[in-house]
C-alpha cells in the first residue's frame, strides 16, 4: 500500500509536484498518465525515496518514509525511466549483485536470480554484456532487477517505452500476473496500456491531479462513449438521415477509412437503432462496432486547456 | 558489511572489464620506473634507498590518481545510474566508502606491483627495508587522500573531464602547500607558526616525513583525516547533487 498525502516537489520556482495526494492499495495496478514534465516521474522519485519531498507525507506499507527510508527502499522494487544498469557488466553478474544489495540471504540469491532470468527470458543472455543488448533486452533486465526481491510494492516508470509489440505483451502479462499480492504503480505515455493492465488511472498534469478513476470510467468522459462507428460505402443523402435522427447528435465520417462515426445523444444506446436502419437502406456494412470510449481522447481533453493555459503564462 | 563488500567486488570487477585498470597499471610502473632511474638516478646515487622512486610518487600521483577517481561518482550520475543506487535499501555512507576502498585497493594494487624495484635494491646493496615499506605506507596513505579529494569533486559533476581537471588542482593546491618555494613566499609576511600551520596542511610534508622511515602518528593522523572529511563531503555532495 502507498500512501502519498499533500506531496510537493519545487525546484527552485517550479512547482513539479504541486499538492498531490492519493492512496494505492494492495493489488491494484495504478497508471500514471499525463503529458511529459507533468511530475509523473517526480513522484515516483520521490516515492522511492530518491528525492526528497520539498513538503508531503509518504507512507510505504504503513512505514513512514522520512522516518526508515531503508525499510521502505527495501519494500520497493523501482525500474527508473530508461532501465538504467551497469552496461560492463554481464546480465547474470548484476542481477547477483542486486541480490545481494537487495539483501536477499546469500543461500537464496542464486535461485532468486535464476527466477527472475525464467521470468524474464534471460536465459540466453546471461553471460553476455548489458551493453551488448537491445533495447528491448536492456528493459527487462531493469524490470529483472525490479522484481529480484519480490517486493510488496513496484514501481515502473515507462517500462514498455521501446519495446516491440511481442515484448509489450509479454512486459504486460507478467505485470498482470505480479498485480495480485503487490502494489503497482506504473507511469505510461500509451494509453492502451492502461487499458490492458491498469484498474486504475490518474492523470497528472502541471504537477496535480486532474482525473483519477478505473480506465472504463474514464472512457465514458468520452464523446465517442457508445457512440457506433461502421465502415460502409455511403452517400450524403443517407449521411444526412443518420444526422437528423432524433437520438443522434453529430456524425463524422473519415473519407480515407470510409469509417462513419454516429455519436448519441447525451447517455443514448443508439445502437440498435442505426443497425436498424442501415438494415433497412440495404447498406452493406463492412464492419460495425459501439465504441466504449477513447481514452486518448479524453487524455488530450482534459490536459490540453491545461497546457495551453501553461503556454499563455 | 556485506554490502561494502559486494560494493567494493563489483567496482574492482569493472575496472578488470574496461581498460582503465591496465593503462592505469602499465602507465604506473612504467612512469615510476621512469622517473626513479632517469631523474632520481636511483643507480648512478650509489645508494641503497629507494627514496628517488619515493620522491616522485606525488607526482605521478597527481595526474594518475585523479583519473581513477574521476568516474567514481560522475559516471554514476552521467549513466543515470546513481537512481538506482540510491533506491536500493543501502546507505549512501556505505555506498560512498565502498567506491573509495574500491579504487584505494585498486591504486593499492599497482603500487604492490612495483615490488621488483624493492628486489633490486636489496640485490644491489643493503637498504633499511622498514624504511622502505613505511614509505610504501605513505604513499599509499597518499594515494587514498587524492582518492578521497577525487571522489568528492567526481560526485560534483556530471562530467568526467571537469571532475579530472578540479582534482588536479586541488590536489596541487594541497602538494605546493608545503613546497619550500610556497613556504619561503609565505615567509615573507606570515609569522613563523603560521607558515607552520600552512607547511601543516601540505600532503608534501607528511609525505616525506614518512619516506624517511618516520612513522609518526601525526602524520598518519593528518591522512586519515584528511581522507575522513573528504569522504563525508562526498556523502553531502552525493546526496545534494544526485537529482540534478
Amino acid at each position: 500500500m502507498i500512501e502519498c498525502s499533500h506531496l510537493s516537489k519545487h525546484f527552485g520556482d517550479v512547482k513539479a509536484v504541486d499538492d498531490l495526494s492519493f492512496t494505492a492499495h494492495k493489488g491494484q495496478v495504478l497508471g500514471f498518465l499525463g503529458p511529459n514534465g507533468a511530475g509523473k516521474s517526480t513522484t515516483m522519485k520521490m516515492i522511492t525515496g530518491f528525492l526528497p519531498a520539498t513538503s508531503g507525507n509518504i507512507k510505504v506499507c504503513g512505514i513512514d518514509l522520512a522516518e526508515d527510508s531503508l525499510a521502505v527502499k527495501n519494500k520497493i522494487g523501482y525500474l527508473p525511466e530508461g532501465a538504467p544498469s551497469y552496461h560492463e557488466m554481464q546480465v547474470g553478474p548484476f542481477l547477483q549483485f542486486t541480490a545481494r544489495m537487495r539483501n536477499i540471504p546469500s543461500a537464496r540469491q542464486q535461485a532468486a536470480v535464476d527466477s527472475v532470468v525464467a521470468r524474464l527470458n534471460l536465459n540466453h543472455v546471461y553471460y553476455q554484456k548489458i551493453d551488448t543488448l537491445s533495447k528491448g533486452f536492456k528493459r527487462r533486465v531493469g524490470l529483472a532487477q525490479a522484481i529480484i526481491h519480490d517486493p510488496e510494492v513496484l514501481i515502473m516508470d515507462e517500462p514498455t517505452d521501446g519495446l516491440d509489440p511481442n515484448q509489450k505483451h509479454q512486459v504486460r502479462e507478467l505485470i498482470t500476473a505480479m498485480s495480485k499480492n503487490k502494489t503497482i504503480i506504473l507511469s505510461t505515455h500509451i494509453l492502451e496500456e492502461v487499458h490492458a493492465v491498469c484498474d486504475r488511472a490518474i492523470i497528472i498534469a502541471r504537477g496535480a491531479i486532474v482525473a483519477d478513476n478505473t480506465p472504463t470510467e474514464m472512457e465514458k468522459m468520452s464523446r465517442y462513449h457508445h457512440a457506433v462507428s461502421f465502415v460502409a460505402d455511403l452517400n450524403t443523402e443517407l449521411l444526412n438521415k443518420i444526422k437528423h435522427l432524433d437520438c443522434v447528435r453529430d456524425v463524422t465520417y473519415n473519407a480515407r477509412l470510409k469509417e462513419t462515426t454516429v455519436f448519441p445523444s447525451q447517455g443514448l444506446f443508439i445502437f440498435d437503432e442505426i443497425s436498424a436502419v442501415l438494415k433497412r437502406e440495404g447498406v452493406q456494412v463492412m464492419s460495425l462496432k459501439m465504441e466504449a470510449g477513447r481514452l486518448d481522447e479524453v487524455f488530450r481533453n482534459i490536459t490540453q486547456p491545461i497546457q495551453k493555459q501553461e503556454a499563455a503564462i | 558489511m556485506n554490502h561494502i563488500g559486494a560494493i567494493i567486488r563489483r567496482e574492482l570487477h569493472s575496472y578488470f572489464a574496461t581498460p582503465i585498470a591496465y593503462v592505469f597499471i602499465v602507465i604506473f610502473l612504467v612512469m615510476s620506473g621512469v622517473f626513479a632511474f632517469y631523474f632520481g638516478s636511483l643507480y648512478e646515487r650509489g645508494q641503497a634507498d629507494l627514496l628517488p622512486f619515493f620522491n616522485y610518487h606525488p607526482w605521478l600521483y597527481l595526474f594518475l590518481v585523479p583519473a581513477v577517481a574521476m568516474r567514481i561518482w560522475s559516471e554514476e550520475r552521467n549513466s543515470g545510474n546513481i537512481e538506482l543506487l540510491m533506491t536500493l535499501p543501502v546507505k549512501r555512507l556505505t555506498w560512498v566508502l565502498g567506491k573509495f576502498l574500491a579504487a584505494w585497493l585498486f591504486v593499492g594494487l599497482a603500487l604492490l606491483l612495483t615490488f621488483p624495484i624493492v628486489i633490486s635494491i636489496n640485490y644491489l646493496g643493503d637498504p633499511d627495508n622498514g624504511v622502505i615499506v613505511a614509505s610504501y605506507m605513505g604513499s599509499f596513505l597518499l594515494a587514498g587522500a587524492f582518492l578521497a579529494i577525487g571522489s568528492c569533486l567526481s560526485a560534483a559533476t556530471k562530467n568526467q573531464v571537469i571532475a579530472f581537471i578540479l582534482t588536479v588542482v586541488i590536489c596541487f593546491l594541497f602538494l605546493l602547500s608545503g613546497f619550500p618555494m610556497v613556504l619561503a613566499f609565505f615567509k615573507l609576511f606570515l609569522p613563523q607558526f603560521m607558515v607552520d600551520v600552512v607547511a601543516s596542511t601540505s600532503f608534501l610534508s607528511h609525505y616525506t616525513s614518512i619516506t624517511k622511515g618516520v612513522l609518526d602518528l601525526g602524520d598518519l593522523g593528518y591522512f586519515a583525516l584528511t581522507i575522513g572529511v573528504w569522504l563525508y563531503a562526498t556523502v553531502l555532495v552525493v546526496d545534494m547533487k544526485k537529482g540534478d
